[in-house]
């Protein structure tokens, strides 16, 4: 009985304990600190580790060149599981310590923030995923999906498909058939496909896939029987490969699949080996760089040194890159904030913000940076929270992604309304306002 | 020495009856929800609400749902996790679809929409029992999950079926900061836990209590089982559908059908067997339990300044919890709301016990 009241009233006292110790640190002067919103654990831990090296080694790699004009670098990991509860915990625990700018990675979560940053002036960054309306920056004033949105990378799969075809007229009467993760993520690209869909008269097949997405018989059944010119995937983590290897197992030609920019990295491909040969996927940007400059520095000047986050011969996946590239975005917003608002200083959540509404990363700033055919250049407005929609695609060979078509640009004259319709439809429920043109100045 | 009733005479049965007959304990129970009410706005910190604080009121107001069926009506539940779905989706729906919806009524409506579904999933309780039971319930959490992730109508026709409430307000009262929104909770979870106490101590509570101990029994001493299991049913839905309301509106702001998946459903459910079934104060336990212990044993190895990876924390974190749930229920069966009590019983006799 003894053993149970000590037990109970060290339970009681670690609570009260915690409850202490939990008052949040700020960051100290001259140093930026950056929150890192992992999952290292979990169904999406084969994409969610190296995303997270990349970005991790990134911040090592900036803080190894002397910061950023001189202000070091801190920052913190957290692991959310993909989970959008464990995420707004991880958000509350690290913007107690200073952060500046968020990246969530993960759709969920970044519904959740999107609520959240208006109130605590911290911008997110949501790199390739989001909510595709957010590009409009006059209604989400906090949100920067920079370089893509689903809804990019749905309609250059759809400019893609035609130019297969030859031409959209040809895309009439063909069979899509869209194998989506069953979330938020996956649901976000149908609203562009239908309205592609709807012009060209192609039909549009949805077969969502539960979470985690290891269990995909029946939906294989279902494409195994109406035989879909072509597959969309939108999967994430586990549910990539046993997409392919169940297209393996029907007998559904790899060739025919297109991937989202998600669902087309090594460890999606890495199981199936050989047999997933001839599957393509979006390549936002970037694909896999190990030539690159930028990768060559931060293995000479991280890895060499012993200072790596993950293993070395993973640096330059496609992966790895795209946590490299967000990591980037966040560091030349503040780097743009400085300049403004005075170098070699501590940017505050809303210069930041200002840093990353005024990007203007161009061809000799990314040369500078050793992003040299890494990416295209960016530069984003008060409108313009997207930057840049440029992508291209890279089909897997067995060993390796190879680029496999020439660049496209998601065609603004369609998007542009269904994101004006949708960040209305979002301001009208919450009864809020576009910003004033006087507040871009800000 | 402190704690025991000597001189304490009661002359009335209302004095006998009342929840906490032992004066100390009615003076630490209020001095305990006054320092809630009082203290914590102004002494905790902002990561403290929102992080930890306002989660933790929430589900302990759902394990107090959850408690009501499973821990006093015996009946095993599910679909806890589908039910606070559906009290945050159709709270969500009443609060965008009806101009001018106050707050409080839209989510106590969204309590009483899980009420009827509960009702109605709680139809087979009365042909069936135990493992056959949770395996019915189990239909409701994938009914509500295909429901809310299929049927457009609910999530407003949003494009990515995820839903967000902003700007809450009550009365002129602008719901906004996060001592505001702990404040709200904490005003709810009150007067759920003091209504499902007195609940308990009830005509209807002790029904409920016949019906777990033997049900048999119960019917033949005149108890209806029809009327005490759906009543528990109802009674647990609505609570539950409550927390679901608040955990969309008040926490999370935006919701997706995953954040009320069949995780949560057993989140819950070992949140009241690890608390105490059948014990209102087990639910709190239970909860802080369940909610506070993996974050703290995630920023441990941070406070005490050991650098460690963060996948092996978080293995680390599933190993110790998991390791820490065996522990307590080996050591106390009827979790630790038991310990509570035997923790008084030792106090009254302290400091010479016999």
């Amino acid at each position: 009985m003894k053993l149970k009241s000590i037990a109970l009233s060290a339970a009681v006292l670690a609570a009260g304990l915690g409850a202490l110790v939990g008052t949040p640190a700020f960051a100290q002067a001259k140093e930026q600190f950056f929150p890192v919103l992992v999952y290292r654990t979990g169904a999406y831990a084969p994409n969610g580790v190296p995303f997270a090296n990349g970005y991790v080694d990134y911040l090592k790699y900036v803080n190894a060149k002397g910061g950023i004009n001189g202000v070091k670098i801190t920052y913190e990991e957290c692991e959310t599981a993909y989970a959008t509860d464990k995420g707004v915990e991880c958000y509350e625990r690290l913007k107690g310590k200073g952060a500046t700018v968020v990246q969530p990675l993960s759709t969920g979560i970044t519904f959740a923030l999107t609520e959240k940053a208006p109130g605590d002036k911290i911008p997110l960054i949501t790199s390739g995923y989001g909510r595709a309306d957010t590009v409009d920056g006059l209604a989400f004033k906090w949100n920067f999906p920079l370089l893509g949105t689903y809804w990019t990378g749905a309609d250059i799969l759809i400019q893609h498909i035609a130019k297969k075809e030859g031409g959209f007229d040809k895309l009439k009467g063909k069979k899509i058939s869209l194998v989506y993760h069953d979330s938020p993520y996956g649901k976000e690209p149908i609203a562009a496909l239908q309205e592609r869909s709807k012009m060209h008269g192609f039909e549009l097949n949805l077969l969502p896939v539960a979470h985690p997405g290891v269990e995909q018989k029946s939906t294989w059944l279902q494409i195994r029987q109406s035989r879909p010119d072509y597959v969309f995937l939108w999967g994430w983590g586990v549910m990539n490969s046993a997409a392919l290897k169940e297209a393996v197992a029907t007998g559904y030609p790899r060739e025919k699949m297109y991937g989202v920019w998600w669902s087309g990295a090594e460890p999606d491909v890495k199981d199936v080996g050989a047999n997933a040969k001839g599957y393509t996927a979006l390549a936002m940007q970037h694909g896999a760089e190990p030539n690159s400059k930028i990768v060559q520095d931060i293995l000479k000047e991280v890895h060499a040194k012993g200072q790596g986050t993950g293993p070395k011969d993973e640096v330059g996946q496609v992966l790895y890159m795209r946590g490299l590239i967000a990591s980037m975005m966040g560091i030349e917003g503040v780097k743009r904030a400085q300049e403004r608002f005075g170098k070699g200083k501590v940017m505050t959540g809303e210069q930041v913000r200002w840093g990353l509404e005024n990007l203007n990363l161009d061809q000799k700033k990314l040369d500078a940076l050793g992003f040299a055919g890494v990416m295209r250049p960016v530069s984003t407005s008060c409108a313009d929270h997207l930057g840049s929609s440029w992508a291209r695609l890279h089909t897997w060979d067995g060993a390796k992604w190879n680029f496999s078509s020439d660049w496209y640009q998601a065609d603004d004259a369609i998007l542009k309304p269904l994101v004006k319709a949708s960040a209305d439809k979002y301001l009208a429920e919450k009864k809020l306002s576009r910003r004033e043109p006087a507040d871009c100045q800000s | 020495m402190l704690y025991r009733e000597n001189g304490q005479f009661k002359t009335t049965y209302r004095a006998d009856q009342q929840i906490f007959p032992i004066a100390q304990d009615r003076y630490l129970i209020l001095a305990l929800v006054a320092f809630a009410f009082l203290v914590v706005p102004f002494a905790a910190s902002e990561y403290l609400f929102r992080a930890i604080l306002i989660p933790f009121l929430i589900l302990s107001l759902a394990a107090i749902g959850l408690n009501i069926l499973v821990g006093y009506c015996g009946q095993i539940s599910l679909g806890t996790g589908g039910f606070m779905a559906v009290g945050a989706y159709m709270a969500y729906n009443f609060l965008v679809r009806i101009e001018g919806m106050p707050l409080v009524p839209a989510i106590l409506l969204g309590g009483l929409c899980a009420t009827v579904v509960g009702v109605l999933f709680g139809i087979p309780s009365l042909r069936i029992k135990g493992m056959y039971l949770a395996v019915a319930t189990l239909a409701a959490q994938f009914f509500t999950d295909w429901a809310f992730l299929r049927v457009k109508w609910f999530t407003n026709d949003s494009s990515s079926g995820s839903v967000s409430v902003s700007g809450l307000s009550m009365l002129g009262w602008t719901i906004d900061t996060p001592t505001e929104k702990y404040l709200f909770c904490l005003g709810f979870v009150v007067v759920f836990a003091l209504l499902a106490k007195n609940l308990v101590r009830s005509h209807i509570g002790r029904e409920w209590m016949a019906i777990r101990d033997m049900d048999v029994a119960a019917s033949v001493i005149g108890i209806r089982p029809v009327y005490a299991k759906l009543t528990a049913f109802a009674v647990s839905s609505f609570i539950v559908g409550v927390a679901g309301a608040l955990w969309g509106f008040v926490y999370l702001g935006s919701w997706e059908p995953a954040a009320f998946s069949i995780d949560r459903s057993f989140q819950l459910l070992f949140m009241v067997i690890i608390g105490g079934l059948g014990s209102i104060m087990g639910s709190f336990f239970g909860a802080a339990f369940i909610v506070i212990l993996p974050i703290l044993l995630d920023q441990l190895p941070g406070w005490l300044g050991i650098p460690l990876d963060t996948a092996l924390t978080a293995h680390l974190t599933f190993m110790i919890f998991g390791a820490l749930i065996v522990f307590f229920l080996i050591v106390e069966p009827h979790g630790l709301a038991r310990l509570w009590t035997v923790g008084k019983e030792k106090l009254r006799l302290w400091p010479f016990p016999h």
